[in-house]
């Protein structure tokens, strides 16, 4: 009986291994097709879902590099179709996923960092608890839900005040901001707690004001925690997919302004995987590759060299 | 001068906290005018092709259900490995592994199911939705579980074990009883977590208007379809992507907080 | 006679290079107290621990020399250290109890605390449970204040009734020897003395080890002492001859204070 149980938890812990190298594996398999086909340009195409014609020598009109409408024949000089193919690149998505990304780090940095001091170090005890709680409510909403918000309420003030379109970049990115707020939060929270009350009852008694306690103490002796907090956001943020969808506009071109819509890999995959099929599809899961091997370096970083547990 | 910077500095901070205090309130609120304004008990009692969400409502907790059922004894079975059994090298490697895979993005599980099920199988299913968010679930109670059992104090261990009971008695009997509290506030927060998911199940079970316990093929989910729903021209559809916003948060924030609401106890 | 017998017996903890307990002949006399004393880091605890092979917990440690006890059914001596097998292991424990430092109650209710380790053993009648416990109970000197309660958590115990019921949890399996880790240092002082009758008490029927850093406490209640310092046994004998008369000078400082 020992034995049965000790051998079952133990391939349940290697059921964990094996779902991980089973997702690369899987990835890496299904984006074969696209990654065969367009190699790592694909990082740089900017045009997706584009066809061109192989032969560009033959044909009457239109220049390869035209958006061709997807039911338009090119004719070749002796009138035979034009033999075309459909090239896909994953540039706009990239970028996009990257600058939402930037853009949400940059609005919740500082009011992250302003909660975490906030319930670490000014609020009273039971006044931290209630706030604290209220934050990690935050977090749990669904992410459709900030998308629902996000469109409906919070989008259409952002347009007003910066002019430009309600889905774009820059909303895309400001929502996303808000939902890893509370993550950040936290977690810069948990890591401030950590600094020896003695250390800042050392400096108090020196007659130091709680700014520079804060500054001087807590946020260097934290650092790392604090760090490894917003890297940690950052890898989460990467792979948000809902309210990035309902926000970003959707489409395939690349951001002229922070308030043009754009898209990101989520939600390119979000739209898409549906109807996809072929190299179409693999060029999808060329991008959900990237994805998760971007998600996984930075959250390995956060973790590995910034987030070290004690355990 | 310096006083004048630690007041300012204070202030801010405050400020901070009203701000993240104000976008939950915001939320909350919209949600609540919006759901409530199209709110009607017909919800309950029809299904999406009349109008309500009744399927919606029951295909998402089967889902969840579904997914508890199959991630949480084999997070549980890997936290008591990691835990109780592991030796070093391998066991820090998986609960590394599975730190990392809470925070791997959703829609990559999603695609992954995608690959490995629906198209071997020929088309969506609720069975692969349930994966989806099974796979989502389990790194979590792997990391609930392994937490909450290192807290429980060695020499409690030891004392079962001085009095003749096997390794895996003492981790049943004794240590999984010490720290089951804890445990079983982490697990209702994972299922509030899955119950609220979208991209998952997108390609995996996808939804469905009529109501359905066949899991075989596609199935109807809340989440999945108030992504349709607000997407659709109508005003009616709108409408309806609000109320059942409303019911989906308040769903997960109730189960969020009973969950928080067990540990507050322990103190 | 002995239940126990170490010879020359050595142990090292895994990935150190040094033993902590180094060749250590003592034995352990039957229905007697055994008090092991000596100054912190001493090995004392080692030692204990090693006697119900709890070490095994955490593997990869070095064994070396012999531990004996004494099978009062047929008279061998059998070497515990030898022992490989998990239901060996488990036998072994049924006849050599531990009661830690810190009082460790079970999750569950007194009943069932008391009764676990019968329930383990494989004891199922009910009546006979019931019994069994009621007289472990008696025997921790707790039945009268928990009578009435026994289906309330353990938890709710204060800390020196919840030592007792630690001690009628070990002894309701009625083991040989009992191995007591400096039982008293989390208690107050009425707690103490509650325990130490309970010892005397217990002797009857139970041989007893038990390590304690509080002199006082081995020369109240032991009628053998072991002195160790530093890994060694510096000196065992009757536990009046250690104190008012010792043979080795390091004991003599110990026990007059010189240090501690």
């Amino acid at each position: 009986m020992e034995k049965i149980f000790q051998k079952l938890s133990l391939a349940s812990a290697t059921l964990v291994f094996v779902i991980l190298l089973g997702i690369f594996f899987t990835l890496f398999n299904s984006s074969k097709l696209a990654i065969d086909e367009f190699g790592f340009d694909f990082i740089t195409n900017p045009d997706w879902n584009k066809e061109v014609v192989i032969d560009s020598s033959s044909i009457i009109e239109n220049e390869s590099d035209e958006i061709i409408d997807e039911d338009e024949i090119l004719f070749d000089e002796d009138d035979e179709e034009a033999e075309t193919s459909t090239i896909y690149g994953g540039l706009v998505p990239i970028v996009g996923t990257l600058l939402t990304t930037l853009i949400a780090l940059t609005f919740a940095l500082p009011i992250a960092m302003g909660i975490a001091v906030f319930l670490a170090e000014i609020a009273p005890q039971n006044i931290s608890h209630v706030v604290g709680v209220a934050i990690e409510l935050l977090a749990a909403i669904p992410s459709i839900i900030f998308g629902m918000w996000g469109l409906y309420y919070f989008a259409p003030i952002v347009a007003d005040i910066v002019g430009g379109y309600q889905v774009s970049l820059l909303t895309a990115g400001l929502v996303l901001g808000v939902m890893i707020l509370p993550f950040m939060a936290a977690i810069t929270r948990d890591s401030m707690n950590t600094t020896p009350g003695v250390l800042k009852e050392s400096a108090y008694a020196l007659g130091a004001t709680k700014f520079e306690v804060i500054k001087d103490i807590i946020f260097p002796y934290s650092r790392t925690g604090i760090i490894g907090s917003i890297i940690l956001a950052l890898g989460r943020a990467l792979g948000e997919t809902m309210a990035v969808a309902f926000l970003i506009g959707s489409i395939f071109v690349l951001p002229t302004a922070i308030n043009s819509p754009t898209i990101s890999i989520p939600v390119a995959m979000a739209n898409n995987f549906g109807e996809a099929s072929g190299v179409g599809e693999s060029a999808l899961f060329y991008l959900a590759l990237i994805l998760f091997i971007i998600s996984f370096a930075v959250i390995s970083i956060a973790k590995f060299y910034f987030l070290k547990k004690a355990n | 001068m310096r006083l004048l910077v630690n007041k300012i500095f204070l202030v801010l901070s405050v400020l901070s906290a009203m701000i993240g205090l104000a976008f939950l309130a915001w939320i909350l609120i919209t949600l609540f005018i919006k759901g409530l304004g199209s709110f009607h008990f017909k919800l309950f009692l029809n299904d999406l092709i009349d109008g309500g969400l009744r399927n919606l409502i029951v295909g998402q907790f089967i889902l969840a259900g579904l997914a508890a059922f199959i991630g949480i004894p084999l997070g549980m079975a890997a936290g008591i490995y990691i835990q109780e059994y592991g030796r070093g090298k391998y066991a820090n490697l998986i609960r590394d592994l599975s730190d990392i895979m809470m925070s791997a993005p959703s829609i990559v599980i999603g695609a992954f199911v995608y690959a490995v099920i629906v198209v071997p199988t020929g088309g969506t299913s609720g069975f692969a939705g349930a994966i989806a968010l099974a796979i989502m679930m389990i790194p979590v109670v792997i990391n609930t579980t392994d937490n909450m059992l290192s807290l429980v104090p060695r020499e409690l261990r030891e004392a079962g074990i001085a009095l003749g009971a096997s390794k895996y008695r003492v981790i049943l009997d004794i240590v999984i009883k010490a720290a089951k509290v804890g445990i079983m506030t982490g697990i209702l927060l994972a299922f509030a977590r899955i119950i609220g998911e979208t991209a998952p199940l997108l390609f995996t079970s996808e939804t469905s208007n009529y109501f359905s316990l066949d899991l075989t093929e596609s199935f109807p989910s809340l989440t999945v379809s108030i992504y349709d729903l607000a997407n659709e021209p109508e005003e009616s559809s709108r409408d309806l992507a609000w109320a059942a916003s409303f019911i989906l948060t308040l769903l997960v924030l109730v189960i969020n907080l009973t969950g928080r609401f067990f540990t507050r106890n322990k103190d | 006679m002995n239940i126990m017998h170490l010879k020359k017996f050595s142990f090292t903890y895994p990935g150190v290079e040094h033993p902590s307990v180094r060749s250590i002949t003592l034995p352990i006399v039957k229905n007697k107290i055994t008090a092991l004393i000596g100054p912190s880091g001493c090995g004392k605890s080692t030692l204990l621990r090693s006697m119900n092979r709890i070490h095994d917990v955490y593997p990869g440690n070095k064994y070396d020399g012999k531990i004996e006890l004494l099978d009062t059914k047929s008279g061998k001596k059998n070497n515990i250290l030898e022992i490989q097998k998990e239901n060996e292991l488990i036998k072994l424990r049924q006849q050599v109890g531990m009661i830690f430092q810190k009082p460790t109650p079970f999750p569950m209710s007194i009943f069932d605390n008391v009764a676990y380790g019968l329930k383990i053993a494989g004891l199922k009648n009910k009546s006979e449970l019931a019994d069994r416990v009621e007289q472990a109970l008696k025997d921790g000197a707790l039945w009268k204040e928990v009578h009435d309660r026994l289906g309330k958590s353990a938890m709710g115990l204060s800390g020196g009734q919840q030592q007792r019921l630690c001690i009628a949890r070990a002894v309701a399996v009625k083991p040989e020897v009992l191995l007591f880790d400096e039982p008293t240092s989390a208690l107050d002082p009425i707690s103490t003395g509650a325990i130490e009758e309970l010892l005397v008490e217990l002797k009857k029927d139970i041989s007893i080890a038990i390590v304690t850093h509080n002199m006082q406490q081995a020369s109240r209640i032991s009628d053998y002492t072991a002195f160790m310092y530093l890994g060694d046994l510096v000196e065992y004998d009757k536990t009046e001859t250690i104190f008012l008369n010792p043979a080795e000078k390091k004991t003599e400082d110990y026990i007059t204070g010189r240090f501690g």
